[in-house]
């Protein structure tokens, strides 16, 4: 079967791929590209470990065909961190210990990324409804909740 | 599997009427890609929508709009004009997944997948939306009520596909609400769906209604008797006791591990009830 050749954009570089047809954007981009930061967590959409953006909207790469890529803009964990200056929503999870096994966390940040771009200043309850199709098995959800509360109020003074 | 991306409605058309084998139509792919991911699909070609600029527009039509089978759930929310209209459809679509399954799942999709418990389909039925369908025949319009024919399965014939959901003209103090129970706040499959909407006159006496169910039947319910219930009263509590009285009547589910009969029959007229009063008061009546 004859692979399908995509241009699109990863974080910003141009980038293409070889895919099949039936490959989704999470095994384009972990295996076609080596960008493993984003997880499978379930394959179905249930689970948000591998939300990346596309033209800026999140959405679960699971739940997308590689070949849908042809010509976005894909955004994943790897674009998050400036070289060795991680970004506010990274260094926040760290203080505040919001993650331990660490399988959900590039898709939590990627989700809350997103948030913070569409709501600067999100109530806890819009976070937490805004993060729902991100599960993690391991925290309780409390101290991601608020890294992510955090890291919104730490944005906003500096903005 | 082949992978096409048409750029018109008459290419995507032609595709699907020449393609041989198992050929699926993806709009935003939040169940077909499940489905071949569990082995449930395992299609020879997939035809993509969502390249055809037409499909991804939300577009004032005759005082109604015409929602583009590729919009995506999260785009209908961000939507001032159509959020005012049809707020109730809006919301049912919303709960839809979660925020990244919002980005990709459209109406038409959650329609042509048939599930029973469909969250967008009663309240599309309860607009009184149809369904502009294409084939290699031309174009029909076809009321949403009638697409669904059981479990998975709808009225579509070989090469047609549904090119946008047509939501009609608003009319002054009307709105519409959807609720469904779920035993969680979000993120879940409906137990009872319930979409109600009506319209007031200025003494606030309903003067029309359509009422619809989800999830007690093999397909989404339009319940008559249950709008007959509230059209020419003030919806005072005999009008919504009536109201309900009729849901569960029409109410014909089954047991299984998100509900019982007997819960489902009873909480598809407590919902009636309450998604009466919220639309009353999005169209300007007592709240």
């Amino acid at each position: 079967m004859s692979k399908i050749h995509v241009t699109t954009s990863v974080n910003g570089d141009p980038t293409e791929f070889l895919c099949d047809a039936d490959e989704t954007l999470l095994d384009a981009l972990r295996d076609r590209l080596g960008m493993t930061g984003s997880k499978e967590g379930c394959g179905t959409g249930d689970c948000g470990a591998c939300s990346v953006t596309v033209d800026g909207r999140l959405v679960c790469s699971c739940l997308m065909l590689g070949a849908e890529a042809e010509g976005r803009e894909i955004g994943t964990i790897e674009g998050m961190a400036k070289g060795d200056q991680l970004h506010p929503l990274q260094r926040k999870f760290i203080e505040h210990a919001a993650l331990q096994c660490g399988i959900c966390t590039p898709g939590l940040l990627v989700a809350a990324k997103s948030l913070l771009e569409n709501n600067p200043d999100p109530t806890e309850e819009e976070t937490r409804y805004w993060l729902a199709g991100n599960l993690c098995r391991c925290t309780g959800y409390d101290k991601i909740i608020r890294a992510v509360l955090d890291a919104a109020q730490e944005m906003r003074e500096a903005s | 599997m082949q992978y096409l991306a048409p750029t018109t409605v008459d290419e995507a058309v032609s595709l699907l009427a020449g393609a041989s084998g198992d050929c699926r139509i993806l709009a935003g792919g939040t169940d077909l890609l499940v489905r071949m991911r569990s082995d449930m699909a395992d299609p020879d070609t997939v035809v993509d929508l969502k390249r055809i600029d037409a499909l991804k527009q939300i577009t004032p039509e005759d005082g109604g709009w015409r929602v583009g089978a590729a919009v995506s759930g999260a785009e209908m929310g961000e939507h001032e004009g159509l959020v005012a209209d049809w707020p109730g459809v809006v919301e049912a679509t919303n709960l839809i997944g979660s925020t990244q399954v919002q980005g990709r799942c459209t109406m038409a999709g959650n329609l042509c997948n048939a599930s029973p418990a469909a969250d967008s389909v009663p309240a599309m039925v309860a607009a009184g939306a149809v369904a502009r369908v294409v084939g290699p025949n031309g174009t029909r319009v076809v009321p949403v009520e009638e697409i669904p024919t059981a479990p998975g399965r709808t009225s579509l014939e070989k090469g047609e596909l549904i090119d946008a959901i047509i939501l009609p003209e608003r009319g002054v103090r009307s709105s519409d609400a959807y609720l469904r129970f779920i035993p969680r706040t979000e993120m879940d499959i409906a137990v009872v769906g319930c979409a109600v909407s009506l319209s007031l006159d200025e003494d606030g006496t309903c003067t029309a209604a359509r009422v619809s169910l989800g999830a007690v039947a093999p397909t989404v319910l339009l319940v008559p008797a249950a709008a007959e219930a509230l059209i020419g009263t003030k919806m005072n509590d005999a009008a919504l006791d009536a109201l309900a009285a009729a849901c569960s009547a029409a109410a014909k589910p089954i047991d299984d591990k998100r509900g019982t009969v007997d819960f489902r029959v009873h909480v598809a007229g407590v919902l009636a009830k309450r998604a009466a009063v919220i639309a009353r008061k999005r169209a300007g009546g007592a709240a």
